[in-house]
């Protein structure tokens, strides 16, 4: 029988308020085994640490049981606590009666009554619990980044910078990301490309960067410290060794009929193409929907004027397996899919067009040259209606909850744009809330309504009706109280953002969770803002939520600064909560070796003492500690049940259940 | 077919290809068969019976038989040769000391159906009919009517693995709906369905005769049977029979069983065992696409393998059913 000690925190009144400590500490007092029950304000400052070490070698404890918050919190506080006391870290099993209960029950009987449920099925626990000592796992000194954009570029460049060796897989044929579409960037109209493309150099040219474009990731094992990674290289059907980047193909290419990704298809590539002049890597890619050659066989033009002798019709995918100690999820944003918007006439008049297809109509290198034309007619917009919260903080389902959090800025920056570039053009924004914390965001919005004369309603358009070469804007002025018909020459919407569709099978992968709009959750949302819940992998930018490009720039180098910290360590301590099989029970059917992510379970031929003076030679399971994670799925695809996890044993589960259930 | 799988038995053991072998014993009455090793061509002349009750699935004595001395020649109907297949995957059996004897096969009967009429002194294989002979006279029965439930919507006529055929080799067509009983029981209240089960699972007496036929169930040590558990009694002491162990049961072979439908052929109680692996079978198709214990040595378990592509486990909760 363990000596256990049973130690309730009161969490200053988180826990206090609705649990009767003092009853939850007498009644587990009395649970068998318990020798010394008793609650405290703060179990977690220094006099409640001190607490706990006295009482284990005051009463010769074997066992801690600590009713408090989530084991997430403070299990590691309180390991250390024991340890520093003479006790095996494992010995000590958390109650979690604040997350799970005091915070989620208005009644304090009820909750008190649940706490000592909790406390109960804790102390059934640590009866079984059994000493544990943890190894150590050498860590692999590489990162890797997937997403190419200004997020993973950044980071990138940090982990470079500290002198760790990092490659950028970017599924694209270049890197750079949204931020190589925007033409000027808020609050301060610097040209986008000016600032972003001097890094996208610096990251192709740093020795400790290696890029991957136009590459996928294919599969993801492992764990913190040695993740191994299998990169799919997608055929360009371009030799990366041989192309100049001259771009003479994409000049001679007859497949001119190509929609342009990079401008948003408001004009047309060839079939073989750099997306823009300042590409990182600058090499052709041959879009293989498009390319005549590819199709039918029949072409090979690129192929003839190409002096370099790049171009290879037959080149495959080609697969790149490398480790890493650190991921980092940077995949960034795409604007949502308009179609459920059709009120809006999106899919009726080229005239309407989402924001990011505005900063093309703008942009020097877009279709247009940099000057503003309506995409029908070519012809100048005298009137142009802004849109926010297209999808954005959506209440009927169409769209998203969340506010996408960028586009007050970027519309404030497209209507002064437009005002200063083309002063007689009327520019009417419809908005329901104008949301610009952030510094010098304010001033921004001021300036263009003060300014630069932009017309902001209050008030969402109900509706756009191509007309006569016209947009026929119905909307509501809600400061006015009156309703509003506007006969525009553009209307541009703010389409919401959303996570990219690659991020939620990358999750997957990477074992790291999701909230419901696929964007990645972090370790804990006020402290731990850029670490997965998965030891290892970390967050960049807009994967784990909308933000501008500051925030996106901030985050990044404080995801870079936490894969620093994890490579700088020589050796990560293991968790003793290993799988092991009993010899006895197991079957050989390899059945936990199949499930097993991390390759941690071999087989052996094992010499074992049978009936009447025989022995048999049986196949069975070995558990490599050092590689084994602890995640149990072994312990749950074994048919016989001979797998079991240090730690949480199947009987130590039972008799919590047990416990419960009393 | 009944002889020329007697006389294989016979050869095989003559010529010396094999020291045993694995077949059907002749029992009290005429369809009361029991699977057994004959080591003597003598044994197999007195006793080796194969006919259309010779439905007992050999593969999961090949275990033990195939890790002694000698090479041991088994007979697998098609559905037998799933078992044996899914334990060749498992590592169970050691291939190389068996001598597998394909038989084809048109499906076996229940000798339940014939235990009800009483009183049957012999049964004669006419083609289509049997001509059953009994104390209270003679009779003609369709063969079709007396098929064991396995046989009437059987899985599959191919025998997955042999070193040699008697008979043609079949197909995996589907003879009829096997799912549509667990479709049914799935369009029922929840309520109904607890009803169900409780009033089939009530008359379980613990006998674990279908943990002991099911090829499946080959555990070094069977959970059932650790004292350490709480659950190791046979006495119907508590609601633990009717409430979990066919379930725990049919969880622990969730994924391997081939439907071979052992269980439910051997229930003194007829309690349609066979119900349950076959939902999990349905779900497994449906959620992870279609897939059959057994079926080749190659193709990965779908509930031992993940992809990007599996359904995500809120699908499976709300029972959508379509792949995510």
């Amino acid at each position: 029988m363990q000596r256990i000690g049973v130690f309730v925190c009161w969490c200053g009144s988180n826990i206090a308020a609705t649990v009767d400590v003092e009853q939850v500490s007498r009644a587990l007092g009395k649970e068998p085994g318990v020798v010394f029950s008793t609650n405290y304000q703060y179990m977690c400052s220094q006099a409640g640490q001190d607490l706990i070490a006295n009482t284990i070698r005051d009463y010769a404890l074997t066992g801690v049981v600590i009713c408090s918050c989530s084991p997430r919190m403070h299990e590691a506080t309180f390991r250390k606590t024991c340890s520093r006391a003479g006790l095996n870290p494992y010995m000590v099993e958390i109650a979690n009666i604040r997350e799970q209960c005091s915070w989620i029950h208005k009644e304090k009987a009820t909750a008190t009554e649940k706490a000592i449920i909790l406390g109960r099925a804790a102390i059934a626990k640590v009866q079984l619990n059994a000493p544990l000592v943890a190894g150590t796992s050498p860590v692999k000194k590489r990162a890797l980044v997937i997403g190419g954009g200004i997020a993973g570029i950044q980071t990138a460049l940090d982990i470079a910078e500290a002198g760790f060796d990092v490659d950028i897989v970017e599924k694209k044929p270049t890197i750079g990301g949204k931020m190589t579409q925007i033409d000027k960037t808020f609050p301060t109209l610097d040209c986008a490309a000016c600032i972003l493309t001097p890094k996208m150099v610096d990251a192709a040219q740093n020795e400790k960067i290696h890029i991957y474009a136009y590459s996928e990731i294919e599969k993801i094992s492992g764990f913190v410290g040695n993740f191994r990674v299998t990169i799919r290289k997608k055929a360009r059907y371009v030799d990366e060794a041989k192309c100049t980047g001259c771009g003479l193909c994409t000049e001679k290419c007859p497949q001119k009929k190509v929609p342009n990704e990079f401008n948003l298809g408001l004009d047309t590539r060839r079939a073989i193409y750099i997306p823009f002049a300042q590409a990182v890597p600058k090499l052709a890619t041959i879009d293989a929907n498009y390319c005549t050659m590819l199709k039918t066989g029949k072409c090979g033009v690129c192929s003839k004027v190409c002096t370099a002798g790049a171009i290879d019709y037959k080149q495959k995918d080609t697969f790149v397996e490398e480790e890493y100690g650190a991921i980092v999820a940077a995949t960034g944003f795409e604007p949502i899919k308009l179609d459920k918007y059709d009120e809006f006439a999106y899919s009726q008049s080229p005239d309407v067009v989402t924001s990011l297809e505005f900063e093309r109509l703008m942009n020097a290198a877009g279709p247009t040259g940099g000057v503003l034309l309506r995409p029908s007619d070519k012809t100048h917009p005298k009137t142009i209606v802004f849109v926010q919260c297209v999808g954005s903080r959506c209440a009927d389902g169409r769209g998203k909850s969340y506010c996408s959090k960028i586009c007050c800025m970027y519309t404030a920056k497209h209507a002064m744009l437009c005002r200063e570039k083309y002063p007689d053009t009327d520019v009417y924004v419809f908005y329901i809330d104008v949301r610009t914390p952030g510094k010098n965001f304010d001033e921004f919005y001021r300036r263009a309504v003060e300014e630069y004369g932009v017309h902001y309603v209050k008030g969402m358009v109900g509706k756009v009706v191509p007309q006569d070469g016209k947009l026929k804007v119905q909307a509501s002025d809600l400061l006015g109280g009156r309703q509003l018909h506007i006969d525009a020459d553009m209307v541009v919407l703010a389409a919401a953002i959303e996570p990219d569709k690659s991020a939620r099978p990358l999750a997957t992968m990477l074992t790291a969770s999701m909230d419901t709009n696929d964007f990645f959750t972090e370790a804990h949302p006020k402290l731990r803002p850029v670490e997965s819940p998965t030891a290892g992998i970390f967050l960049s930018g807009t994967c784990q939520g909308p933000k501008d490009i500051p925030e996106t720039v901030a985050q990044a180098s404080a995801a870079a600064a936490k894969v620093i910290g994890l490579l700088a360590k020589d050796s990560l301590t293991c968790n003793p909560c290993t799988a092991q099989p009993d010899e006895q029970m197991c079957n050989g059917c390899s059945s936990c070796e199949k499930v097993c992510p991390y390759g941690a379970i071999t087989y052996a031929d094992k010499e074992f003492r049978g009936p009447n003076r025989t022995t048999l030679v049986r196949r069975v399971a070995q558990v490599n500690p050092a590689v084994c994670q602890g995640c149990g799925a072994c312990t749950v695809a074994c048919p016989s049940g001979a797998m079991d996890l240090k730690g949480f044993s199947n009987a130590q589960i039972l008799a919590e259940v047990d416990a419960i259930c009393r | 077919m009944q002889q020329s799988v007697k006389e294989k038995a016979r050869a095989l053991l003559e010529n010396g290809t094999v020291s045993r072998v694995l077949g059907w014993k002749k029992g009290e009455f005429c369809y009361d068969l029991t699977p057994s090793v004959f080591t003597r061509v003598e044994e197999v002349d007195r006793d080796f019976v194969y006919s259309d009750f010779s439905g007992a699935n050999l593969s999961k004595y090949l275990i033990s038989e195939s890790k002694k001395n000698g090479k041991v020649a088994a007979f697998l109907k098609p559905c037998d040769s799933y078992s044996f297949v899914q334990l060749l995957k498992e590592h169970r059996i050691c291939r190389e000391n068996v001598y597998v004897v394909g038989v084809a096969c048109d499906g076996m009967c229940d000798p339940r159906m014939l235990e009800e009429k009483g009183g049957v002194l012999r049964v004669e294989a006419r083609g289509d009919t049997l001509r059953v002979e009994s104390l209270y006279g003679m009779e003609d029965v369709a063969r079709k009517n007396l098929l064991l439930e396995r046989c009437r919507v059987c899985k599959s006529k191919k025998i997955v693995l042999f070193d040699e055929l008697l008979g043609e080799q079949g197909k995996e067509a589907p003879a009829g709906d096997r799912f549509a009983e667990v479709s049914k029981l799935e369009a029922e209240t929840p309520e109904e369905r607890f009803a169900f089960w409780q009033k089939e699972l009530s008359r379980c007496i613990r006998c674990n005769a279908c943990r002991n036929v099911c090829p499946a169930c080959s555990c070094e040590k069977c959970v059932f049977d650790n004292p350490k558990s709480g659950v190791a009694n046979k006495a119907a002491a508590d609601p633990f029979e009717e409430n979990l162990f066919h379930i725990i049961r049919a969880f622990h072979v969730a994924g391997r069983c081939t439907d071979c439908g052992e269980c439910s052929r051997v229930c003194p109680q007829h309690i349609p065992l066979h119900l349950l692996n076959r939902k999990f079978i349905k779900d497994i198709n449906e959620l992870y696409g279609p897939y059959m214990a057994g079926s080749d040595l190659e193709s990965k378990p779908a509930l031992l393998t993940y992809d990007t592509g599996d359904c995500e486990p809120s699908v499976v909760l709300t029972r959508g059913g379509e792949q995510a």
